[in-house]
C-alpha cells in the first residue's frame, strides 16, 4: 500500500490538489478528499469496458486491431495527405501534449482548436474586446465578502469550489460560513423529504420552492460573507445561497445591463427586468457597491445562452464599473481540468488562444472562420485528429457528418462515439492518473499532474503518441519533398 | 572540440578595457579561449565585434505577458513570422510569441534576457514559456515587495527569517533576483487601495514601503545575491513622483557596502516625473541624474519610450487601473494571492501628446546626463514603453544628436519648448553603447561570464556591420539603426545562430537561478514554513515548488550567504 499525497485531480477547472490516493499493486484502491465526480473516476478509470486498450485501424469499414507502430504510421499518412486537417480537443490532457499538438499542426499546416471553442470561447472573445479584472482563487478565499455565481452551478459541476475557494473557505480577512450553510443544507434536505412524502401521500405536486422575493433579507446588512446565485432555475447551489435571483431564460443581458445602470447611479424606468423587480436589483446593486471585495463567477449558462459574448462583455463591464466604487473581480468557471492550459499554451506559442490556422505557414486566428465547428460545417477540412475529446457527441449534426465522412484519428483513453466512428484509434494514458504533466487551474495557476500508476500496455501518453506521429510526418514530408 | 575564430574585427569589450582595437576572438566549446587552430573562421574585418547583448528588464514570459498576448489579437495580425526549416512560426509586434521573441532578440545580437516579474505562485508558467524561448539565456525575478511572508518578517524585524524565506523562494521558484514592485502598494490593491508614498503604512500590515525596501536590501546583502534589489518605485507613472524616487534611493544610501551598488531602479523614466498634475507635468530627470552622479549605490535602466502602439503590463495593479481610467482602453487586472497583482492596458504613445513627448525626452535626458555609462542601461521595459525591437532606434538616438533633433522637430510644440534635451550635446560612443547594452548590465546582474570577451567568458558575440574607422556614425544614424537591427552575425555559446539578420540555427538557451548556500539552520525552514503556507495558499506546498527538471536547461548560480 502506498499513499500518494497532494495529488491534483484531473476532472474540472477547480483543480483541487490535495487528494490522497492509495495505490496497491499498480491499482488505485482508495482516494480521499475527492468529490463524487473524481471519486467515480479514480475508482472506475481502469474498467476495461470503457477503455481503449489496443490500437485500431478501420479496414473495409470495420475497426481492426493493429500494432501501435502501424496505427501511428497510418495517422501520419492521413495527416500528410490532407490539405486542411483539424486537430481538436486538448482540454483533458497535459500542456506537454498540447505543445506537441501545436508543433504538429504547424508542421502539417492544419488548424488547431480546443474545446473552449464550444464552451468559454465567447468569454475569450469578450476578454479580447474589453479585458478582464480578475484574480487568483486564493485572493477570493482571503478577501471576498460577496460571492456571486451567475449561470453556474458549482454544487453539481465544480463540487469543491465553494469549499476550497469561496463561501465555505476560511481566509485571512474573511471567515468561513460553513456552519451556517450546513444548517441550511440540513433544513433544505428535511423540507425536501417532507414534500416528497406529502407528494406520495396526497398524490399531488408539492409547491415549488420560493424564488426571489422583492427584497433582500435583513441579514445582508451584516459584514459576513454573502453568497448570491443567479440562474434560470433553482439549482442545488441556489438552494444553498443566501439569496437566489431567478432570471428569465435568455434575459441575462438585460439583467446585467440594469445592474450596470444602477451601479452607475442611473435610473431604471420599469418595474421589472428579466422577471426581477427593480427594487430588488437596487438592493443588489447597493450590496455590490458596499462590499469590500466582490466576485462574480459565471458559467456556460451565460456564454452559451442568447447574446453569447455580449453577455460576457456586459458582465465584465459591470465588474469594471464596480472597480470605481470598490474591489470587484470576475472569473469564468472553466470546465475541463486543463482547458485553461490549452488556451495558455496555444497563446504563448502562436499568439492566439484557440482556433489557430497554420495553413499559410504562420498562425492565423479568426473565430467563426478558423474555428473547428465552422470549418466542419462548411465541409472544408479533409481529415481530423481528435485528442481527449468527443466532438461526435457534442458538435452540431452537420459538423459531425462532415467530420466522420473524412479520415478521422482519435487519441483517447476511453471509448466514445468519436472513437467508435474513427478510422484510427490510438489508446492513450489518463493524464493525472497514468501520466504526469502540467495543467492550469481556472485562475491560470499551474499545477503538476501526477503519475500514480502505470498505464496499460500499449497505452502511451498523448504527448508521446503525438511526438511519434510528428516524427513520422516529418519523415514522410521529407520523402515526398514537401518543405 | 568545436572551434571558431572571429578575425580582424574592431572589438568593443569595455570590461577588459578594449575599445575598438582590431583583434581576433577565439572560441572553443562555447567559451572564449586564448587561441585556436584548425577551425571555422568568420571574417569580421571592417565590422564591430561586441559581447552578446544583455537585457536585464524585459517582460518576455509568464502569466501576465501571456494574458497580454491573449488580450491583443489586433497586435499580432500584421506582424507574422513564417515557419522556416530552422525556425518555428509565430506572431510579433508588442508582445511576440515565445519563439519569435527568441529569434528577434538574436537577430539584433542580444543573447541574454531577464524577465523581471514572476509571481512565485505562477513560476512554473514563466519557466514553461522561457523553455520555449529559443537561443537566449534567461532568468526571472520573483515579486517579493508585497509578499505576506516578507511583510510579516520585516515588520517584526526578523531579517534572518526573511532572508531564509527569500533563499527558499529562489530555490522553490528558480528565481534569480529580488523584485519589488510598488512595495506594499500591491497588497493594498487587494482591497482596491494603494499606498501614497514611501512612508504610508500598508493597510492591515503596519509596515511602510521604506521599511520593505530597506529590509529586502539588507536581505539581499545577507544572501550575497548576484544582483541588487530590482525596484519599481511607489507612485510610478504619477506627476511629481521623482521625489518618491529620490527618497527610495536615499533610503538605502546608508546600507551600501564599500560604495557598491545595492539598488537598481528600473524603467526610471516612469519614475522621473515632476510637476503637480498632467498640466504642469515636466521632467524630473535633472534631479535624479544629479543624485545618481553623486552616489555610487544606485544603477538604473531607462524604460525609454518610443512613439508606437504598445501594450503596458506591470505587476503594479493600481497604476494600470489609472492607465485604464485615462485611456478607456481594455483593461486586464490579475491579483495573485499572498504575493502580487498585475495589470495590462494597450497604449499608444503619440509624438503630438505633450505628456508622451516629455516622457520621450526624460529617458534620453537620464541617459545623457548620467555621466558614468556603467550606471544607466538601455531598456524599453519591453513592452511597456515600446517593444524591445526598438533598441536600435534608441542606440541611434543616444549616439547621434542629429537623430534626436529629427524627432525633436516632430514632437509636441510645448514639450519641445520646455524640454531640457535640446541643450544636451553629448553623444554616446560605441564603447559606451557596449557598456549600456551589455557590459554594464551583465556586471550589475552578477553574470560573470556574460557581457565581456575575456578568457573563459561565454562565447556570446554580436558582430555588427559598422566600421568605426570609416563612418562618422553620429551624422549617419540610419546606418546605426540598420546595423543594430540586423546583426551580421550572432554567436551563441560558440554557435552561429544568426547570419545577415537571418536565423541560421536555433539552439536551447539556459535558465539562470540563484541557489543560496547558507548556514544549515537558515535552510531548514521548510517544516515551519509549510505550516503557515498551507494556511495561506490554495495550493499545496509540494505543488508550489518548481522542480529543477521543469527547466529545459537549468543553470543554478551558487552564492554563499553571509548569515
Amino acid at each position: 500500500m502506498n499513499v500518494i499525497r497532494n495529488v491534483t485531480c484531473p476532472i474540472c477547472g477547480t483543480l483541487c490538489d490535495d487528494l490522497e490516493v492509495t495505490v496497491k499493486d499498480n491499482v488505485i484502491v482508495d482516494a480521499a478528499n475527492t468529490c463524487a465526480i473524481s471519486d467515480a473516476k479514480f475508482m472506475n478509470y481502469s474498467n476495461p469496458k470503457h477503455r481503449n486498450l489496443t490500437p485500431l485501424v478501420r479496414k473495409n469499414g470495420e475497426l481492426r486491431e493493429t500494432s501501435l507502430e502501424e496505427a501511428i504510421k497510418k495517422s501520419a499518412e492521413i495527416l500528410v495527405d490532407a490539405s486542411y486537417p483539424i486537430l481538436y480537443g486538448w482540454s483533458c490532457t497535459s500542456c506537454e501534449a498540447i505543445s506537441a499538438g501545436v508543433e504538429l499542426a504547424e508542421e502539417i499546416g492544419g488548424v488547431i482548436d480546443n474545446t473552449s471553442t464550444v464552451c468559454h470561447g465567447p468569454s475569450i472573445l469578450s476578454i479580447q474586446n474589453v479585458g478582464i479584472p480578475t484574480s487568483t482563487l486564493g485572493q477570493i478565499r482571503h478577501r471576498a465578502d460577496l460571492i456571486i455565481y451567475w449561470a453556474s452551478d458549482p454544487y453539481s459541476a465544480h463540487p469543491r469550489h465553494m469549499e476550497r475557494y469561496t463561501a465555505f473557505s476560511n481566509g485571512r480577512f474573511q471567515k468561513s460560513e460553513w456552519a451556517h450553510y450546513v444548517a441550511r443544507l440540513r433544513g433544505i434536505l428535511g423540507k425536501k423529504r417532507l414534500s416528497r412524502a406529502s407528494e406520495l401521500v396526497l398524490m399531488k405536486e408539492a409547491e415549488l420552492p420560493v424564488v426571489s422575493g422583492g427584497k433582500l433579507p435583513p441579514k445582508f446588512e451584516t459584514d459576513k460573507r454573502k453568497l448570491i446565485v443567479v440562474d434560470v432555475r433553482k439549482t442545488r447551489s441556489a438552494e444553498l445561497a443566501d439569496f437566489f435571483i431567478q432570471v428569465e431564460p435568455n434575459k441575462d443581458f438585460e439583467l446585467i445591463q440594469a445592474l450596470r445602470l444602477l451601479v452607475r447611479d442611473e435610473e431604471v424606468e420599469t418595474d421589472q427586468v428579466a422577471g426581477v423587480p427593480v427594487s430588488l436589483l437596487e438592493d443588489v446593486a447597493d450590496t455590490m457597491i458596499g462590499c469590500d471585495f466582490g466576485v462574480l463567477f459565471f458559467g456556460v449558462g451565460l456564454t452559451m445562452s442568447s447574446g453569447k459574448l455580449q453577455n460576457i462583455d456586459a458582465a465584465i463591464a459591470l465588474t469594471r464599473d464596480l472597480n470605481y466604487r470598490t474591489k470587484f473581480v470576475i472569473m469564468p468557471m472553466r470546465g475541463h481540468f486543463n482547458v485553461a492550459g490549452a488556451n495558455i499554451v496555444s497563446t504563448w506559442q502562436t499568439g492566439y488562444p484557440f482556433a489557430v490556422d497554420f495553413s499559410q505557414g504562420y498562425p492565423r486566428y479568426n473565430p467563426g472562420e478558423t474555428s473547428a465547428v465552422d470549418i466542419l460545417s462548411r465541409d472544408e477540412a479533409d481529415a481530423s485528429l481528435i485528442v481527449a475529446s468527443d466532438p461526435v457527441s457534442n458538435f452540431p449534426r452537420r459538423a459531425v457528418e462532415n467530420l466522420v465522412k473524412n479520415p478521422l484519428i482519435a487519441i483517447d483513453p476511453v471509448v466514445s462515439p468519436t472513437t467508435a466512428m474513427a478510422d484510427v484509434v490510438l489508446p492513450s494514458a489518463f493524464v493525472g492518473i497514468e501520466e504526469g504533466g502540467t495543467a492550469y487551474r481556472m485562475d491560470r495557476v499551474p499545477l503538476p499532474m501526477k503519475k500514480l500508476v502505470d498505464p496499460p500496455q500499449n497505452c502511451l501518453s498523448d504527448r508521446e503518441i503525438l511526438q511519434r506521429i510528428l516524427h513520422h510526418v516529418k519523415r514522410l514530408r521529407a520523402q515526398r519533398g514537401i518543405a | 572540440m568545436k572551434g571558431l575564430l572571429v578575425k580582424d574585427g574592431f572589438v568593443f569589450d569595455p570590461m577588459n578595457n578594449v575599445a575598438g582595437e582590431k583583434m581576433d576572438i577565439a572560441i572553443c566549446n562555447g567559451k572564449i579561449v586564448e587561441k585556436i587552430d584548425n577551425c571555422g573562421v568568420i571574417d569580421a574585418s571592417g565590422m564591430t565585434v561586441m559581447p552578446g547583448g544583455v537585457d536585464l528588464h524585459s517582460h518576455i514570459a509568464g502569466s501576465k505577458v501571456n494574458s497580454g498576448r491573449l488580450l491583443r489579437p489586433e497586435d499580432h495580425y500584421k506582424d507574422v513570422e513564417r515557419k522556416t526549416p530552422v525556425t518555428r512560426s509565430g506572431v510579433g509586434y508588442s508582445i511576440p510569441s515565445t519563439f519569435t521573441t527568441g529569434y528577434r532578440y538574436a537577430r539584433m545580437g542580444w543573447t541574454t534576457v531577464m524577465d523581471p516579474a514572476m509571481a512565485p505562485l505562477k513560476a512554473k508558467h514563466t519557466h514553461e514559456e522561457l523553455n520555449d524561448t529559443p537561443i537566449l539565456d534567461k532568468g526571472s525575478y520573483p515579486l517579493l515587495g508585497s509578499n505576506w511572508f516578507v511583510l510579516e518578517h520585516l515588520r517584526a524585524k526578523e531579517y534572518k527569517d526573511a532572508a531564509a524565506y527569500v533563499a527558499w523562494i529562489m530555490r522553490a521558484t528558480k528565481g534569480y533576483a529580488i523584485k519589488l514592485v510598488n512595495p506594499g502598494g500591491l497588497e493594498a490593491w487587494g482591497f482596491g487601495r494603494n499606498v501614497r508614498d514611501i512612508d504610508d503604512p500598508v493597510p492591515n500590515f503596519d509596515i511602510t514601503p521604506r521599511e520593505i525596501i530597506q529590509g529586502l536590501c539588507k536581505v539581499n546583502q545577507l544572501l550575497s545575491m548576484p544582483h541588487t534589489i530590482h525596484v519599481h518605485t511607489n507612485n510610478l507613472g504619477k506627476p511629481g513622483n521623482y521625489t518618491a524616487t529620490l527618497e527610495t534611493m536615499k533610503s538605502v544610501e546608508n546600507l551600501a557596502n564599500n560604495g557598491k551598488p545595492n539598488i537598481h531602479l528600473t524603467h526610471c523614466q516612469f519614475s522621473a516625473f515632476a510637476g503637480e498634475d498632467w498640466r504642469s507635468f515636466r521632467s524630473g530627470s535633472e534631479e535624479i541624474a544629479k543624485y545618481v552622479n553623486d552616489h555610487t549605490h544606485v544603477t538604473l535602466d531607462l524604460g525609454q519610450i518610443v512613439f508606437t502602439n504598445t501594450t503596458t503590463m506591470t505587476a503594479d495593479g493600481p497604476f494600470q487601473f489609472i492607465l485604464y481610467q485615462m485611456t478607456g482602453n481594455k483593461w486586464v487586472n490579475n491579483d495573485v494571492e499572498i504575493e502580487t497583482s498585475s495589470g495590462i492596458v494597450p497604449f499608444q504613445y503619440k509624438r503630438k501628446n505633450y505628456v508622451h513627448a516629455i516622457q520621450w525626452t526624460i529617458g534620453l535626458e537620464l541617459a545623457l546626463q548620467i555621466r558614468d555609462p556603467w550606471k544607466v542601461f538601455i531598456t524599453t521595459d519591453h513592452p511597456n514603453a515600446g517593444p524591445f525591437t526598438a533598441y536600435p532606434r534608441i542606440v541611434a538616438w543616444l549616439m547621434s544628436r542629429k537623430a534626436r533633433d529629427e524627432i525633436m522637430k516632430k514632437i509636441n510644440k510645448k514639450a519641445r519648448a520646455r524640454a531640457l534635451l535640446p541643450s544636451i550635446d553629448r553623444e554616446y560612443t560605441l564603447d559606451e553603447i557596449a557598456i549600456a547594452t551589455r557590459a554594464g548590465q551583465a556586471k550589475i546582474l552578477g553574470l560573470e561570464n556574460k557581457g565581456h570577451l575575456g578568457m573563459g567568458a561565454d562565447a556570446d558575440i554580436a558582430i555588427y556591420n559598422i566600421n568605426p574607422e570609416k563612418k562618422d556614425l553620429a551624422s549617419n544614424p540610419k546606418a546605426i539603426r540598420r546595423a543594430f537591427s540586423n546583426a551580421a552575425y550572432t554567436i551563441k555559446a560558440g554557435e552561429i545562430v544568426v547570419k545577415d539578420g537571418e536565423i541560421t540555427k536555433s539552439v536551447v538557451g539556459r535558465t539562470y537561478w540563484t541557489n543560496v548556500k547558507a548556514s544549515p539552520s537558515l535552510l531548514e525552514i521548510e517544516p515551519e514554513l509549510q505550516e503557515v503556507f498551507e494556511e495561506y495558499y490554495t495550493v499545496k506546498f509540494d505543488n508550489y515548488i518548481v522542480p529543477n527538471h521543469h527547466l529545459s536547461a537549468a543553470n543554478p548560480i551558487t552564492v554563499e550567504g553571509r548569515v
